[in-house]
């Protein structure tokens, strides 16, 4: 299978080993992902906040150019997902599309469509070809799925999963051998980009996740967005001043089926981690 | 275009709601908020549109859209939160600035290469909010992870992405 992929910024830097584990598993799985060259920001919750056009133009040029490639997109940030999807359906509309392509100097029509990674791996590589490559079932990891908000929602726009009650990284969790925790904050927001400018609102936020998470009985914390795993991961040495007992590791989905799948944590990203996941593997016997 | 035909293009319907309360309800940060989503679609029913213009809640909004998800009566709160954050910010009448600050240093980024680069993104946030140590730290443990970009480059397509800046650059329509 071939897609254009679209990595966007984060998966080069702060979400490196998400974009690691991504690029393992796909060569795992015999996919092939062709970054589209020359790709831009999709201007993220900053542009929609500002302007309309602004915020339709930048994930646009994009499209335009996976549309050259002639191929559909997988990206696997939930942020860049949902700001190239809102482009596309905006496209439908000929009024929006020609104003677009003005700005673009190229053409676009929206035909081109984006799949988040966790769909794209779930429903269309599908579970059997998945469940084939699982050497090393995660046996005994208790996890809670985590969505956040842009995978989900709004629904129009994501379109593949439930946006209250999303499932589809649960059974992916549970191909891979993993316990499956059910817990009521799968979609609750971790604070997503406030995490700057106002810090301690994104803590309490965050905060709470990790403790209702650990209070429904997981081990780790499972996630499909670059930005859920910095507020989760990267600040739980400024949580703990709130009495709070950590260290929660906080995983991709990705790295674990790579996990699962074999393949080397280095291999993942692992080590890139905030919160150290080394003492949870072992103790699962997973490293 | 004025700020009720926006909405209405926008597909913001705030004369459907009949205040059940169900976004604020829902809403993870209301508790932070001066008045909550309810609370600021009510102002807009009202006519009360500077009240809603000046409140700190637009710009507290993470846009997380939990609330349009649920609203019984398709308002779109979130929306209406997007429409009012750009009409304010235009009108340069910012009651939280750091946020709008963030926001113009995050674009200013892409203006300048077409992609983020998380250092400086912080940096300048950090220059123009006068917290030169915020993060510090995180800054360094990030750097030592590699999770923050070398040195920032520029796109090849740059040329483009000022052009999309230069024409939608407070744009009042």
């Amino acid at each position: 299978m071939k897609r254009a992929f679209f990595p966007g910024c984060s998966l080069q830097a702060t979400g490196r080993e998400y974009g690691i584990s991504t690029r393992a598993v796909a060569r795992h799985l015999d996919l092939e992902l062709i970054e589209i060259p020359d790709w831009n920001c999709c201007g993220a919750s900053s542009a929609h906040s500002t302007d309309e056009l602004l915020a339709l133009a930048l994930p646009a040029r994009n499209l335009a150019l996976a549309e050259k490639m002639g191929l559909d997109i997988v990206a696997p940030c939930a942020g860049c997902f949902n700001r190239l999807r809102a482009a596309e359906v905006a496209l439908r509309k000929p009024a929006w599309q020609t104003r677009v392509e003005q700005l673009l100097g190229m053409p676009v029509t929206g035909k081109i469509t984006t799949c988040n990674l966790l769909d794209f791996l779930v429903n269309q590589v599908g579970p059997e070809t998945i469940r084939r490559k699982v050497i090393r079932p995660l046996r005994g990891l208790r996890v809670v799925c985590y969505y956040g908000c842009l995978l989900v929602r709004p629904r129009a726009l994501t379109g593949f999963d439930d946006p209250e009650n999303p499932q589809s990284m649960d059974r992916l969790m549970l191909d891979l051998g993993a316990t499956v925790i059910d817990w009521p904050f799968k979609t609750e927001c971790c604070g997503g980009n406030l995490a700057i400018p106002c810090t301690d609102l994104t803590l309490k936020m965050s905060g709470q996740l990790l403790r209702r998470a650990q209070e429904a009985g997981a081990e780790a914390i499972v996630t499909a967005c670059p930005l859920c795993m910095l507020n989760l991961d990267a600040r739980q040495e400024e949580m703990e001043k709130f009495g709070m007992n950590l260290p929660l590791p906080i995983f991709y989905f990705t790295e674990l089926m790579g996990l699962s799948m074999g393949l080397a944590p280095e291999s993942l990203g692992l080590q890139c981690h905030f919160t150290d996941p080394q003492k949870l593997l072992q103790a699962k016997l997973l490293l | 275009m004025d700020l009720k035909e926006q909405m209405r293009e926008a597909g913001v319907d705030f004369s459907a709601c009949y205040q059940c309360g169900k976004c604020t309800a829902s809403c993870p940060v209301a508790f932070a908020m001066d008045y909550g989503p309810r609370h600021i679609v009510r102002f807009l029913q009202l006519g009360w549109w500077d009240e809603a213009l000046k409140s700190r809640s637009i710009w507290l909004c993470a846009a997380c859209d939990t609330c349009s998800t649920r609203c019984p009566r398709s308002v779109n709160p979130a929306k209406m939160m997007d429409c009012l954050r750009v009409q304010a910010g235009n009108r340069r009448i910012v009651a939280e600035p750091k946020v709008k600050v963030f926001n113009d240093t995050f674009l200013h980024i892409i203006r300048r290469y077409g992609r983020i680069h998380e250092g400086e993104l912080a940096i300048r946030f950090n220059l123009i909010t006068g917290q030169l140590f915020k993060d510090a730290r995180l800054g360094v443990a990030m750097l030592r992870r590699g999770k923050i970009h070398g040195m920032p480059r520029r796109i090849r397509g740059i040329g483009t992405l000022r052009r999309i800046f230069a024409q939608t650059d407070g744009r009042k329509e």
